[in-house]
């Protein structure tokens, strides 16, 4: 440890048995049009010094709402109403602005959620973070520049001094959540509070990231509030887990009990459905010879039992090459997106084609949708070679495949109905009158188990996975052979992630659907596909059934992303979940 | 290493009775379903600045349809001996240097005026959204040619482009003439702004399961693509509507539009009433404040037609 370390640490109380944090009965509220939203309602909350506490939760159960109270950064109407938040014996609900802002950053660091937003794009990286020291008093000028160096290879990044130099679009998104990491620390705070902080990342990245930000508030003795949507990830980082549904606390207590025993019925939800556990589950049950039917969505032994293994897709020596713009105006070079990739769809089950981001899966599927052509190989769809169809060939196709997107805010017309959106697919392809049309439309609905009701509204009046369920509606309306899930489910909460899987799984056997299921989580893989293809820099770099990929993996990236599957570490009970 | 003490932290349970377990991801069916029109009219019916702009409207709208209404005095009956006179009986504005009747020209000027400001609007939104849709929505080459179209025209300023070519009708101005040269040199900031809009929206997942679907392009553009970008086009497009309102004014104020003798427009008013400035500035107050109000209430409306529609800014 650096002496600066020292200096920086001495003279503050650490007495271990005294609480860093304390939050009794804290109550937040929003105001809005609707009239005053209770975000978080009589939360308990202690954090000990030194130690990593995790707030598990969904979207909206209020977990950053709690984390911004903390340090009083709560957007726009947001207000504690009632409650204590001890920050070392103080209260921060009734300190006054001046000892919050003198608090914030010195005692309290924030890593934020989304590093490609919160790093400034016209500053070089090293101004950004000799600002997080100048602002603290932490050094003087001089001597800031040599301290920049130092926090950023600390926080992981190689060649720090000349990385200093660069601007943000010039790291990656890893790169880039080390520097706000090295921001968070920089003045070596008693409390870090981490937002997410690595929810944006890839999975490998994600774990470098996780592992490293817990060597280093270890060595330090930074206490750390961890908020995450992953129980899996949460159990594994921390000591302490405190469960969160609709502004309250379900659950608190040492990580490993809450995981092996929960007691509250949301919980043991949770712990059912994450599917980082969900996935660990399966292969601790299948180690035991047991079936656990109800987790798996495979159904590819039924197929093969009925003798309709045929291939529905064949994709062959697919490459795309795109043209982007080079180091000087007007130079262009080549970017091989997809290199050389081959494989094959079975009628009626899951192929998974895994990868991180800018391996070359969503333009496999954009090619696959022929919404993109490719540079050269073919795709045949039961027999028919893509390449050599009209457009009136093109347009049938267009009926027998249809796509499933990642994000549910974006991919629903907020102008349409939810009736028109599911109805365009018929009008567009001139099938029944207005009459059959409406009568087909409640039936997807139904479907995809939504209330016929739904049809008058609006996408912005239902939930992340309630869009995503009038997607694969809008998908299933013109009776389509293949459905293409670009990360389908990767937006959402995880039990709601669990629901659609279901959903996806019960159409596959009551439709006979064949998936190509694109996605970056090999957790969400182990539930749903029968085969995974795993895409690294365009390449295919292992191809096999998901019980050979899980069981035997070949390659060291493979292996490397099994590994990043939160909650790897942790033991878990099969039984006693109902 | 022993275990420290740590009050706060041992295995705590919420009572379930207190936090009852909703379904996963259920539908509020509480509420009744938005529908676009009926959720947009009572959005604005609630806005004081929809319900003022709005009556504005209606006003100057029955102003230009039937004048006769309003005044029973001919706006171009003009007598000497009044000029310049303050309000009396009958001429609540009082008259104006050659001795015609303020209230009366102020209330037969609104044809001119609303006239050309809508007609403009309406024909350089189909113009400009028009050339601004297809060079954003289609790229490549036709983005290259319209957008260069677009920038010759930006660089022409409006009003010194009018003043060229209005040289042309001379002697023969009438509203349409007016309208023609606004509308072909006003199109070009409407089609910069479609164009961003469009582009915008057009990389939207949405957009992109349309042409899975087998949408074609072009019914894509209208479906999809320009009712989502139209927001700020409704925006541009009630702004410069003033504008054109004002370029019309100018237009007159300098001469060149249309003859005060034949046609009274607000503009040519204001111009005539800079002389007598000093003597009495009511002259110039009046159709000034006709404009100004005129030109405000459908800025103002637009705005509020525009947070009505969008969906995505409306909060349930």
């Amino acid at each position: 440890m650096t002496p600066m370390v020292e200096m920086n640490l001495a003279g503050r109380s650490t007495d271990p048995n005294a609480p860093l944090v304390e939050i009794k009965k804290l109550c937040v509220s929003f105001q809005t049009s609707a009239g005053e939203v209770r975000a978080v309602r009589d939360l308990d909350l202690t954090i000990y010094p030194g130690q990593t506490v995790a707030i598990v939760g969904e979207s909206g159960s209020g977990k950053s709402t709690t984390a911004h109270a903390i340090i009083d950064l709560l957007p726009g109407t947001g207000k504690v109403t009632s409650g204590q938040i001890l920050f070392d014996g103080k209260d921060i609900v009734t300190a006054s602005r001046d000892e919050i802002v003198s608090l914030r950053g010195r005692e309290i660091g924030l890593v934020p959620q989304d590093p490609m937003s919160n790093l400034n794009p016209v500053w070089r990286i090293g101004y950004q973070v000799k600002e997080a020291l100048l602002a603290n008093n932490v050094t003087n000028n001089r001597e800031a520049k040599k301290r920049v160096a130092e926090l950023l290879a600390e926080a992981g990044l190689p060649d720090a001094a000349s990385r200093a130099k660069q601007y943000p679009h010039e790291f990656s998104g890893g790169m880039r959540q080390r520097t706000l990491i090295a921001i968070g620390l920089a003045a070596r705070p008693r409390l870090l509070i981490a937002d997410e902080p690595t929810s944006a990342l890839d999975v490998t990245v994600q774990r470098q990231i996780l592992d490293h930000l817990g060597t280093l508030t270890r060595e330090l003795g930074t206490a750390v509030l961890l908020i995450t949507h992953d129980l899996g990830l949460a159990a594994e980082r921390a000591e302490q887990l405190v469960v969160m549904y609709q502004g309250r606390v379900v659950e608190s207590g040492p990580a490993m009990e809450i995981l092996q025993h929960p007691q509250h019925p949301y919980t043991k939800r949770l712990v059912k459905s994450a599917p980082s556990l969900a996935s660990r589950r399966i292969e601790t049950a299948k180690h035991e010879g047991i079936e656990v039917t109800e987790l798996l969505a495979q159904t590819g032994g039924e197929g093969a039992e009925h003798g309709e293994t045929k291939d529905i897709m064949v994709v062959k020596d697919l490459t795309k090459v795109f043209t982007i713009r080079g180091g000087r105006p007007g130079a262009s070079k080549k970017f091989t997106a997809v290199d050389d990739v081959s494989f094959a769809v079975r009628r009626g089950t899951t192929m998974a084609l895994v990868g991180e981001s800018g391996s070359g899966k969503t333009t496999v599927a954009n090619i696959v949708l022929n919404l993109i052509d490719p540079t050269s190989g073919k795709i045949y769809f039961d027999g028919l070679d893509l390449s050599t169809l009209n457009k009136e060939e093109l347009f049938s196709f267009r009926r027998r495949v249809q796509p499933v997107f990642q994000d549910p805010y974006g991919s629903l017309d907020p102008m349409f109905s939810i009736y028109r959106t599911i109805e365009e697919p018929l009008r567009t392809h001139h099938i029944g009158d207005r009459k059959s049309r409406e009568l087909k439309v409640r039936e997807l609905l139904d479907k995809v188990a939504l209330p016929g009701s739904t049809m008058r509204r609006f996408p912005n009046e239902l939930s992340g996975g309630q869009r995503q369920r009038v997607a694969v509606a809008r998908a299933l309306a013109l009776d389509p052979e293949v459905v293409v899930c670009d990360e389908a489910v990767s937006a959402l909460d995880v039990l709601v992630q669990a629901q659609i899987l279901q959903l996806l799984n019960q159409l596959q056997s009551d439709l006979g659907l064949s998936y190509l299921f694109i996605t970056h989580d090999l957790a969400v893989v182990r539930q749903i596909a029968d085969e995974v293809c795993v895409m690294e820099a365009g390449k295919i770099v292992e191809a096999a059934s998901t019980d050979e990929v899980f069981d035997h993996p070949k390659t060291d990236y493979t292996r490397a992303l099994l590994e990043a599957i939160p909650g790897g570490s942790i033991e878990l009970g099969i039984a006693d979940l109902d | 290493m022993p275990e420290p003490h740590r009050p706060g932290q041992q295995h705590f349970v919420a009572d379930l009775a207190e936090t009852p377990l909703a379904e996963v991801d259920q539908l509020d069916e509480s509420t009744p379903p938005l529908s676009l029109w009926a959720d947009a009219w009572h959005h604005l019916r609630r806005r004081p600045i929809f319900i003022i702009s709005a009556l504005l409207i209606v006003l100057v709208l029955a102003l230009a349809i039937v004048p006769g209404l309003f005044s029973h005095t001919d706006p171009q009956y003009c007598d000497l001996n009044h000029g310049l006179d303050p309000s009396a009986p009958g001429h609540p504005f009082g008259y104006d240097r050659q001795g015609c009747d303020v209230y009366a020209r102020v209330v037969y000027g609104a044809r001119a005026s609303v006239t050309v400001g809508f007609f403009t609007t309406v024909i350089v939104v189909f113009l400009g959204a028009g050339i601004g849709a297809i060079a954003g929505f289609y790229g490549r080459i036709w983005d290259s040619l319209l957008s260069r179209l677009t920038d010759i025209f930006f660089a022409i300023p409006l009003v010194l482009a009018a003043i060229v070519v209005m040289q042309v009708f001379r002697d023969r101005v009438t509203i349409w003439s007016v309208i023609l040269v606004l509308s072909v040199f006003g199109w070009p900031q409407i089609a910069r702004i479609t164009r961003g809009a469009v582009m915008a929206v057009k990389n939207a997942d949405y957009v992109t399961a349309a042409k899975a679907l087998g949408t074609t392009k072009f019914r894509t553009l209208l479906r999809h693509v320009l009712p989502n970008a139209a927001a700020p086009v409704i925006v541009v497009a009630t702004v410069s509507l003033g504008i054109f309102i004002v370029t019309e004014a100018t237009l007159s104020f300098l001469g060149i539009g249309l003859n005060s003798a034949k046609i009274p427009s607000w503009g040519a008013d204001i111009s005539h009433a800079a002389q007598s400035l000093r003597n009495n500035p009511a002259v110039l107050f009046y159709p000034a404040t006709a404009l100004a109000l005129t030109v405000l209430s459908f800025i103002m409306l637009g705005d509020a037609v525009r947070d009505a529609l969008d969906p995505k800014a409306r909060q349930r």
